[in-house]
């Protein structure tokens, strides 16, 4: 018999703000220790908390994007417990109302679609850092972290397989990003993920599901449902009961430990905060959100399509970060929108393998879009070939010269006269009397040798396609 | 010059027309405290040397051109505004070493106002209290009477004023905090509308009831006192937006026709024969001036109580998690872990009030009880604001009594909280309705001063601080001070 794994995602993605949720601190990654906390951060007795007006427009930003309702009234809540991490001995975040609630993400698996739903999105502080390891006998508190927004993105247990949960992971990871709402970066704790994980007999009731928290990566998120869909199943299968349970995903070991069961969770003792009124989201607010809103990814592939002509696949990679589609869509600008296809090609190809061999971002490139447009209107207009224009590329790549510059100093301008072709094949057909007995004899795949020996004669920068036409008229003769 | 037997407005006075300086009337209150507190024991720190420091810039401001009421006048402090660089304890031994790294709005404000800070007095450990008692530095005694209590929880507040040793106090009211102790020491103070004057530094109890207030000797001290606390505070999200009421302005304004709302509820078993008649007599007087009484019903009073022990522990209980023993505070020698750090820092650091209500709110607050509990008690506290609604369409203010009896003897409730908690049932309505009532000595019975309450709409304050001046403008009882300390 078969078993079925199912899966619901709790991704806490962090607001990309300069200031925190209820503070006016910094939010900036990497600071010394406790410098980034202010009095509100540090829970000294008598401050209050006062909203961060940037995150109510972020989590409408994502509540429309994922089509969601937006919570007319949304209410702050604590959420108690004690930990020396959080100052004030209670989390202020949202429970019975959030602001976000439903929505769905679309995800693609082997070729085939898949709505996945969403039950809720809601605004929440962050905690501090423990520090367990650099103090003998004590614990480090570093309150830098406290008090940065997070959105905590729930989905409903929609999914049902790892890869699956990986696809939705990062289709939520590319969506944050493109709204502006998240930088995405799951090293720093950015965009973080727990996986609800169970499994159980198809046709039956869901089984038991463990929590798994600490993926810090899609990889590790997929290794760890991996395994703890092995572990649930081998426990089942012995005989025993899965335990509901928060379980720890270990990278270095690769498998998941149990952090505390049912029977220790913690009562959090939720009630509304006093200290904040209910957040009320008017219309207007939602209007002039939706009026600032980005392209989203699957509208972009959408349009790649119909406006530039490319096929599924281009248009899905060129839409994959928002940053790789602005430099496509500037250097087909600057092309004057002709060829689309060409530019997709070398943003996708040659761009890409070099930015990835050099490990840099589309935003560090060192070829600009307007650069690179001058060396895709040089191929268009037949200035070069292909094959030409990519050893322009390479010397572009490490200079600041134009492709215009560089097809100039090194002579790298196309030969497309065809009456200087013409003579040039002739003296090459005259120059190999033997092979041209020989392909008269029959053997047409000499016919690549002779393109192959113009190419060498004019040190590549004759026109292929005029090369192609004038040998094989004159080897017609 | 007899400086302590003088109202706030005199000694601004005073102070304006030169006959004395700040620094000659705040080192006038300090010798009086020297003198004096060690009976009463209504300040918990005294700052000497802040005060003439603030005095002497108050007169160099003077000298320099500025006018303003407040301009050098000394005060005293409830302990539970946090004043920088100045030990703030909230009359806790949890915060017995807490040096406030910053001022409360309300500091700040009076500060501002070139106001000279005598010292932070003593009060129920975080508020929590009727009595003072609950105080990790001592009772404080009335003095009206040495073994009678000044009530709470701003005992202090009232006891430094009732003696001398301020003219004029800042207080906090949660469920009758600043009225209850104004009518046990014979003083005025007014709860501003919830939202009125900014939380922001004040030391939270439960912060949906929590509301500071000015006290003193008569209500148009508070009027001046209170027009410099009030005010909207980007950093309080429930301070009002907008600009305050003039509190001054209509002081003088007659009574007449006024509707006064007398609800029967108020006037029901329990409430004592002498406090009764003094209310009584307050509503005969202000009748004489021209106003109409009414009978009015607050059909809920009765479920008030039992409503503000669920809401207020229970925010409590959470407001008080922050006292862990980890960034400030009391924490416990040689922990074994951090299980034991958390425990024993917060056993030793809370006094046995304190802890109950941490208990209480827990429990309230816990799965499967926050509906039978917390829910309840919110709708509660919907059915107490409507009531009030409903009253204000017949009448203007609503007068009653602030506590059925006078201050009871030291010690004598502390064996049975509920019969203490009984004692609030008059105050704590306004608190739940977040409305606007006024406290102000009504006269004596027994020796003990009795106090009667006016309630009003929101933002009502002129209306009430008007009526309350009235009242005084034509009685005695609110310039009175107890021999002992005259």
């Amino acid at each position: 018999m078969t078993w079925e794994t199912v899966i619901g995602l709790e991704v806490h993605a962090q607001l990309a703000t300069n200031t925190k949720i209820f503070s006016a601190a910094s939010t900036a990654f990497g600071a010394m220790p406790n410098t980034q906390a202010c009095l509100v951060d540090l829970g000294m007795p008598g401050v209050l908390p006062v909203l961060n007006k940037g995150v109510v427009d972020m989590a409408i930003r994502f509540g429309l994007a994922v089509g969601a309702t937006v919570a007319e009234k949304s209410v702050f809540a604590r959420k108690n417990y004690f930990y020396p991490d959080l100052p004030k001995g209670y989390q202020i975040s949202q429970f019975e109302l959030p602001v976000v609630l439903g929505g769905q993400i679309t995800i693609e698996v082997d070729g085939k679609k898949k709505v996945i739903n969403l039950t809720r999105a809601h605004l929440e502080e962050d905690a501090g850092k423990s520090l367990h390891e650099d103090f003998e006998g004590y614990s480090g508190i570093d309150l830098n972290r406290a008090g940065t927004p997070l959105l905590e993105i729930v989905s409903e247990p929609d999914l049902r397989s790892p890869a699956e949960a990986v696809a939705y992971a990062k289709k939520l990871h590319e969506l944050v990003q493109y709204l502006g709402i998240c930088d995405g970066n799951m090293q720093e704790g950015s965009f973080r993920v727990d996986a609800n994980v169970s499994v159980h007999r198809p046709g039956a009731p869901f089984g038991t599901r463990a929590e798994i928290k600490n993926v810090n990566s899609f990889k590790f998120l997929e290794r760890a449902i991996m395994f703890e869909v092995e572990r649930q199943i081998d426990v089942i299968e012995a005989g025993g009961q899965v335990v509901q349970e928060t379980r720890l995903y270990d990278a270095a070991k690769d498998e998941t430990r149990s952090m505390r069961s049912k029977e220790e969770a913690m009562d959090y003792r939720y009630f509304p905060c006093p200290d904040l009124l209910p957040l009320i989201i008017t219309p207007a607010m939602i209007e002039a959100v939706k009026a600032d809103m980005p392209e989203l990814p699957d509208a972009k592939r959408a349009r790649f399509m119909s406006q530039y002509g490319l096929n599924d696949y281009d248009a899905m990679v060129l839409t994959n970060s928002r940053e790789i589609a602005d430099y496509y869509e500037a250097v087909v600008a600057a092309t004057g929108g002709k060829d689309a296809k060409i530019a997709a090609n070398w943003v996708m190809g040659e761009l890409n393998a070099r930015l990835n061999n050099d490990n840099l971002s589309i935003s560090e490139s060192p070829v600009d879009a307007q650069r690179m447009a001058g060396l895709i209107a040089r191929i268009l207009d037949q200035t070069i070939s292909g094959k030409i224009a990519k050893d322009v590329f390479d010397a572009m790549w490490t200079s600041q010269d134009s492709a215009d510059a560089i097809i100039e100093s090194k002579g790298l301008k196309q030969i497309t006269d065809p009456v200087a072709i013409a003579a040039m094949v002739r003296g090459v057909i005259d120059q190999f009397p033997e092979q041209l007995a020989q392909y008269k004899g029959g053997r047409d795949k000499l016919f690549g040798f002779f393109v192959g020996e113009v190419m060498k004669a004019t040190k590549g920068k004759a026109n292929p396609g005029q090369v192609n036409q004038i040998l094989k008229d004159e080897l017609a003769k | 010059m007899n400086f302590h037997q003088m109202t706030m407005v005199q000694l601004a006075e005073q102070l304006r027309n030169k006959s004395v300086s700040s620094v000659e009337l705040t080192q006038y209150f300090l010798d009086r405290m020297a003198q004096f507190d060690g009976q009463i024991n209504s300040y918990i720190t005294q700052t000497p040397d802040l005060a003439l420091a603030q005095a002497a810039v108050a007169d160099a401001r003077r000298a320099a051109g500025e006018d303003g009421l407040l301009l050098g006048m000394p005060l005293a402090h409830k302990d539970i505004f946090c004043t920088k660089d100045v030990i703030t304890t909230c009359a806790s031994k949890m915060l017995a070493n807490f040096k406030a790294p910053y001022n409360a709005t309300v500091v700040e404000k009076l500060n501002a106002a070139g106001m000279v800070t005598l010292g932070k007095v003593n009060m129920d450990e975080f508020a929590m209290g009727s009595t003072t008692e609950n105080s990790a530095f001592g009772v404080t005694r009335n003095p009206w009477s040495l073994d009678a209590v000044p009530g709470g929880s701003s005992g202090g507040s009232a006891a430094a004023l009732a003696a001398g040793l301020a003219p004029v106090a800042t207080g906090t009211d949660t469920g009758g905090s600043i009225r209850q102790p104004a009518a046990f020491c014979g003083v005025t103070g007014i709860k501003p509308t919830y939202g009125s004057v900014s939380r922001y530094g004040m030391i939270a109890y439960a912060s949906s009831l929590d509301q500071g207030g000015p006290m003193a000797k008569t209500a148009e001290d508070c009027a001046h006192l209170l027009s410099a606390m009030a005010g909207f505070d980007e950093r309080d999200s429930t301070c009002a937006e907008g600009a305050r009421p003039d509190y001054v302005a209509g002081l003088n304004d007659s009574v007449k026709g006024l509707r006064i709302g007398l609800p029967k509820e108020y006037f029901g078993e329990g409430l004592s024969a002498e406090v009764k008649a003094a209310t009584m007599a307050v509503a005969a007087e202000l009748e004489k001036q021209g106003a109409v009484l009414v009978e009015v019903s607050l059909p809920n009073t009765s479920a008030a109580m039992p409503a503000y022990y669920v809401i207020a522990p229970a925010e409590a209980s959470s407001n008080l998690s922050r006292y862990d023993g980890v960034r400030f505070g009391h924490r416990c020698d040689n922990p074994k872990d951090l299980k034991d750090m958390y425990t024993r820092s917060r056993s030793e650091g809370f006094g046995a009030e304190v802890k109950r209500r941490i208990m209480v709110g827990a429990y309230v607050l816990s799965a499967g009880y926050y509906d039978a509990y917390y829910l309840k008690a919110q709708r509660v506290r919907r059915l107490i604001k409507q009531d009030f609604v409903n009253a204000f369409d017949q009448c203007d203010v609503i007068l009653g009594p602030v506590a059925p009896t006078p201050a009871w003897k030291l010690g004598e409730k502390t064996a049975d909280p509920t019969a203490m908690y009984l004692a609030d049932i008059y105050t704590i309505p306004v608190n739940l309705a977040g409305l606007p009532a006024i406290a102000l000595p009504a006269g004596f019975s027994g020796g003990l001063p009795v106090g009667v309450q006016l309630i009003g709409n929101y933002f009502s304050e002129p209306k009430l601080l008007n009526v309350a001046h009235q009242y005084q403008q034509a009685t005695q009882h609110h310039i009175q001070m107890p021999a002992a300390f005259a």
